[in-house]
This record gives C-alpha cells, sequence and structure tokens, in this order.
C-alpha cells in the first residue's frame, strides 16, 4: 500500500528526491555491511581468507566447513545447546510466571492488588546492587548451577506492566459473561484472555527469549566453570578477547581429529559470530510486525 | 500515556490509553462496587486465585531483588564472607570514607557522567532525525524495510556488537586491513582511550538509535494532518510545517526521554564497557557499575563493593525521582505514574 501526496504538498525537490533515498540506502548498508562480510567470511575457504588477507568482502570458493568443525562437538557445540536450553526453559518460565501475574494483578479492586501492584512497580526505581545479588545467589548454592541464568533475571516488571496494561483493555462484558457461564479466573484466563492476547504474548516472549539469549553478564557472575559457559561467553573469550577456547572433548580450535580440512581461524570466529546471529534472525520476521502495537506502552513507561 | 495515538494506528495503543488514563473502564467500576460492602474473608474467597497467579514472582521479586536489596547493609561492614553478615562488623560509613578518598571512584564517576554527556549531544538526536525522515517517505513499503533492518541490532547483544566492531575497525579488522593494502598505517581504533568515549557512542547508535525511533514515530502518527493541511492553505511550507507543527507535536515525548535520560546518568550500561575495559584500559573505560564489579568481586572486598553500589543506586534514585517530578512540572505524565 502506497500513500499518495496531499495535494496541498509540495513536490519534492530534486535534494529530496535523490538524498533521501540516498541516506536510507545508507543507513541500511551501515546496519547490513557488517553482517554481510561476517557471514561471507565464514564461508570462506582458507585460501580465500588468505588471499583477502583477513576478512573477505567478495564471495569466492564458499565451503560450510567451519560450521561442519564447530557443530560436529566440542566447545562451540556445547556453549549453543546450553544456550538453546537455557532460552527455552527460561522463555518459557518467564513467560509462564508473567501471564499468570499480569492477569492477576489487572483486575482493580481485588485484594491487595494495589499493594501487589507497588511491589512490582517499586523495582523499577532501584537495583539491589551486584555484590548483594552476588551474594544472595552464592548463599542459595546457585554458583554453577544452569538455574542462576534464570531465575536472577526470570521477572521482567517491564514486561509485567505491558501484559497487565493489555489485558486491562480486553472489554469486560467477555469477562463477565464467562463467569455467568461458571467459569473461574483460571479458566478466564486461560480461554478468554489469553487467545485475544497473542501479539503481546509473542513480543514479551520474543524480549525474554532474547535476554535470555544474549545473557553474558549473568554467566560470567555465577559460571565459573567453563565447561558450563553459554555461547555467548565463548563469544567474548574467544572473539573479543582473542584468548584459546578452553579445549573440552575435542578440541574446536584445531580441528584435529574430525577428518576434515581444517576450516581457516578467522572463517571459524566469524562462523561463531553467525551462530550467535542467527536465532535472532529466525524468529524476528515474525514478530517484527508487532513491535509497533506491542511496544510503544512500554517504551514510553520504561 | 503521554504519547498517545490515535485510536486506529493500533487497537492495543487505544485500549490501554483508555484504562491507564484516569478513568478505568467498566470493569473496574463494576468490581469495585461489587466489592464494596463485602468483608476480608469474602473478598479472599473470590479473590485468591488471583492471588495465586501473583505468588511466583513475588516470591521470585523477593529472593532476587528485595532480598539483596536488604543485603546492601554490608557497605557498612568489614564484611568477611566467611562470618556472613551476623558475624561481621559493623564499621559505620569507614567504607565510605575511604571511597570519597580514592580517585579511581572519581574517575570513574567522571567517566561515567562523560559518556551520558556524549549520549545525549551525539544519540539522543538522532532517533528524532531518523523518525523525521523516516516519516517523511510516502511509500509504506519503503518504511516498513527500513523500520525492519534499523530495529534488528537492538536484538543483538552487547558481545555480539563489540565483536562486530572490533571485526570493521579493530586492529585486525576491515578498516585496517584495506588500509594496509593501499600501503597507509593501519590503525586500531578499538583500543584507543583518547576516543573511547566516541567509540562507545558510536556503538550505542548502531545497536540502539533505531529502536530509539519507535516512540517518536508513534509520537508522530498522532500528530492531526488537518493541522499540517490548514497550515499549508495558510502557506507555510514545508520547513514552517516542520517547525511549527511536526516539532512541537514531539515536544511531549522528547521532554519526558530526556528527563529520563538525565535521571538514569550514573547508569550507562553494564555489558559494553566490562567487555572492553581490559582493551582500553581502566583509565578511559572505568564506569562506577566496572568499579563496583573489579573491587567488590575481583578484588573480593565485598563491603567496599557493595558501598560503591550503594552510592550508585541512592544517587540513581534520587535522580529518577527528581527527574519524574521535574516531567510532572512541566507538564508530562512521567514514568511512575500509577496506571
Amino acid at each position: 500500500m502506497t500513500t499518495t501526496r496531499a495535494v496541498w504538498e509540495e513536490e519534492p525537490t530534486a535534494v529530496g528526491r535523490i538524498g533521501k533515498p540516498l541516506v536510507l540506502a545508507l543507513i541500511a548498508l551501515v546496519v547490513a555491511f557488517p553482517l554481510y562480510v561476517v557471514v561471507v567470511t565464514s564461508l570462506s575457504t582458507t585460501e580465500a581468507v588468505t588471499r583477502a588477507g583477513g576478512l573477505v568482502v567478495v564471495p569466492r570458493e564458499l565451503t560450510v566447513s567451519a560450521y561442519v568443525q564447530l557443530l560436529s562437538g566440542g566447545v562451540v557445540t556445547r556453549a549453543l545447546l546450553i544456550s538453546v536450553v537455557i532460552t527455552l526453559v527460561g522463555t518459557a518460565f518467564s513467560l509462564g510466571i508473567t501471564v499468570l501475574a499480569a492477569y492477576g494483578l489487572s483486575r482493580p479492586g481485588s485484594l491487595f492488588h494495589r499493594p501487589l501492584l507497588f511491589v512490582v512497580l517499586l523495582t523499577f526505581l532501584f537495583g539491589p546492587g551486584i555484590i548483594p545479588s552476588y551474594l544472595v545467589v552464592n548463599a542459595l548454592g546457585l554458583i554453577d548451577n544452569y538455574a542462576s541464568l534464570i531465575l536472577p533475571a526470570a521477572v521482567s516488571a517491564f514486561n509485567l506492566i505491558v501484559m497487565r496494561s493489555f489485558f486491562m483493555g480486553i472489554p469486560n462484558e467477555l469477562i463477565d459473561s464467562a463467569r455467568i457461564d461458571g467459569a473461574g479466573e483460571f479458566a478466564i484466563l486461560r480461554r478468554i484472555v489469553l487467545p485475544l492476547s497473542k501479539a503481546v504474548v509473542a513480543v514479551v516472549g520474543l524480549f525474554y527469549a532474547v535476554g535470555y539469549w544474549n545473557a553474558f553478564f549473568n554467566a560470567l557472575l555465577y559460571i565459573n566453570d567453563n565447561t558450563k559457559w553459554p555461547l555467548q561467553m565463548v563469544l567474548r573469550t574467544y572473539i573479543v578477547q582473542q584468548q584459546p577456547l578452553p579445549t573440552g572433548a575435542g578440541g574446536v580450535a584445531t580441528g584435529v581429529g574430525l577428518g576434515l580440512s581444517p576450516a581457516p581461524g578467522l572463517a571459524i570466529k566469524m562462523a561463531i559470530v553467525v551462530i550467535a546471529i542467527v536465532p535472532v534472525l529466525l524468529v524476528y520476521p515474525f514478530i517484527q510486525r508487532h513491535f509497533q502495537k506491542g511496544v510503544i506502552i512500554g517504551a514510553v513507561k520504561g | 500515556m503521554t504519547t498517545g495515538a490515535k485510536p486506529s494506528s493500533g487497537d492495543f495503543v487505544h485500549r490501554v490509553r483508555t484504562v491507564s488514563g484516569s478513568a478505568y473502564g467498566t470493569r473496574a467500576r463494576s468490581r469495585a462496587a461489587a466489592t464494596g460492602g463485602m468483608g476480608f474473608r469474602h473478598r479472599f474467597r473470590r479473590d485468591w486465585p488471583l492471588l495465586l497467579m501473583v505468588l511466583p514472582v513475588v516470591v521470585l521479586l523477593g529472593v532476587f531483588h528485595y532480598f539483596p536489596t536488604l543485603g546492601n547493609v554490608i557497605a557498612f561492614q568489614d564484611y568477611s564472607p566467611y562470618a556472613g553478615i551476623r558475624g561481621s562488623d559493623f564499621i559505620g560509613f569507614a567504607n565510605f570514607n575511604r571511597m570519597f578518598s580514592e580517585p579511581a571512584f572519581w574517575k570513574a564517576v567522571a567517566n561515567t557522567l562523560s559518556i551520558t554527556a556524549a549520549q545525549l549531544a551525539f544519540f539522543f538526536p538522532i532517533p528524532i532525525a531518523l523518525a523525521l525522515l523516516l516519516n517523511s517517505v510516502l511509500s509504506s513499503k519503503v518504511r516498513n524495510l527500513v523500520q525492519g533492518v534499523v530495529y534488528l541490532p537492538h536484538f543483538f547483544s552487547w558481545v555480539l556488537v563489540v565483536s562486530l566492531f572490533q571485526q570493521m575497525i579493530g586492529g585486525a579488522g576491515l578498516l585496517a586491513q584495506t588500509l594496509r593494502d593501499n600501503g597507509h598505517q593501519a590503525v586500531d581504533l578499538m583500543t584507543k582511550p583518547d576516543t573511547f568515549i566516541l567509540l562507545v557512542t558510536a556503538q550505542a547508535v548502531w545497536k540502539d538509535a533505531g529502536w530509539g525511533m519507535i516512540v517518536f514515530l508513534a509520537a508522530l502518527s498522532t500528530i492531526n494532518p488537518a493541522l499540517y493541511e490548514a497550515a499549508a492553505a495558510d502557506g507555510a511550507n514545508r520547513w514552517r510545517r516542520l517547525w511549527h507543527i511536526t516539532l512541537p507535536g514531539l515536544r511531549p515525548v522528547i521532554v519526558l526521554l530526556l528527563i529520563l535520560r538525565l535521571g538514569d546518568a550514573l547508569t550507562v550500561g553494564f555489558e559494553q564497557f566490562i567487555l572492553q575495559r581490559s582493551a582500553v584500559g581502566g583509565g578511559a573505560a572505568e564506569v562506577l557499575d566496572t568499579y563496583v564489579y573489579f573491587q567488590g568481586l575481583l578484588v573480593g572486598d565485598f563491603g567496599y563493593g557493595a558501598a560503591a553500589g550503594l552510592f550508585k543506586g541512592v544517587v540513581g534514585l534520587v535522580l529518577v525521582l527528581v527527574a519524574n517530578r521535574f516531567a510532572h512540572m512541566v507538564g508530562e505524565q512521567g514514568v511512575y505514574s500509577r496506571s
């Protein structure tokens, strides 16, 4: 659908007609170009990388050997699995308790509704601080436990408020008629409210999922055992800090014993970067159209 | 809701506006009326499923937010991990006195504030400009495409963003590589303390400028087109319309976000700095959060680290409250107004 210009609006000037598309293309390019280079390099052979003297811009001689090497067991495969499981379990858990609490707080006039809402909103104002948080997680015995990557960050007050606002907008008549038919609160939530709230559930789910997938700081604080590292920690160690990876079973850095032509180091590195991006790219198109609707409230409030 | 949104621009926004405004929907009123003369026991019998639903979140917030907040008492202790909170001695404000006489601490404060200032100057206007530009594009196809692309980096982790910057402008990156190929001296923009502030601001722009645009686009969509038409009939050209209609329409959002950013002056993000601290050095890359992390956890000086964290928390809280009060004063709804 293309909107036409209003009658009273001037014809675009030559500068506007050429400049605008140019600027927009430039902006899109600035975002897309690094991703492009990383993907192309990750798919290049040793010769291509050597000839380019580093990152490859013009793709020639493509191969997936870097990915085969990374995904055939070893540090990256393990970290990837850990990240995937943490993301799935964490998102399901967070989304579940957020939906429940958002509905529980969405009925004004219910018992303790105000003080409980206050308890949630107050968390916006201050954070507990790194050191006391660490001490609590430590005291609970969660150091080096995957639960430390989920539980401390499980509730986002921001997501909860966004979802509650949405629930409060559902017409009361629907809920009342369900109650007259004898439905309890859980049934109303499951059968009336949730089916009407797919957009906000999708957006909040994406926020949680991206949060878990990208989480790095909790792992840095709470996971000392490097065989339990999620993918972001591997990225930091191997790519940002340029340190060798801790070689668990089937060390990645060499590729020895895999019976493959070893992929060049840089292609391997860029393949790790790509692996960290891909899940985001996969879910993004499905949820993107809900942003405008779902986020505005939160963007202003948060 | 300060931005508001015209009802047709998404029924979600409209509905939420209605309920989060001053007047509740009918449900609220009927429920409140039904509550009228009810005793506690009756209300409990009616509402216990709702309380049960809120319980998991309250427990988690209690354990991982409120309880650690109380744990800040170790800022006033000579805390020893072996003795624990109960076994450690209270030493009053000694940790704070030491902190205030520590040049490294003030360096971290100064770095934090400079980065906030740089972000206000170089980051803040960009989403506004971007929204104005995109809003002036007629084709909705182009608009959606560009939005889809510029929102994307917001969903990347900081580790990823820093990795990508490193590959582009780092010592072994594409820029250095191209310069070397053409016989120039290679540069490494990732390790220069002098330009570190510009580097982190550029990273923030790359990651979040597109995302920051959403709010302004929403505000733009609420401006009544009839205003433009009337102005055009009165002979206002495009620039005058921008100046007299568009910008005043954006003013409430701009003021609100500006105040919010000032309220968050001591928070500049965490991961971004911890990731780059070793490459650039603590002189330029140490901010308050990384200072707390290094002094508290890596050096193992828990009480001192907690004191620095508490200082940041309390000053931050005051700033946010002042900012919110200020937002109310200039006639905006503010952030933490109860809905």
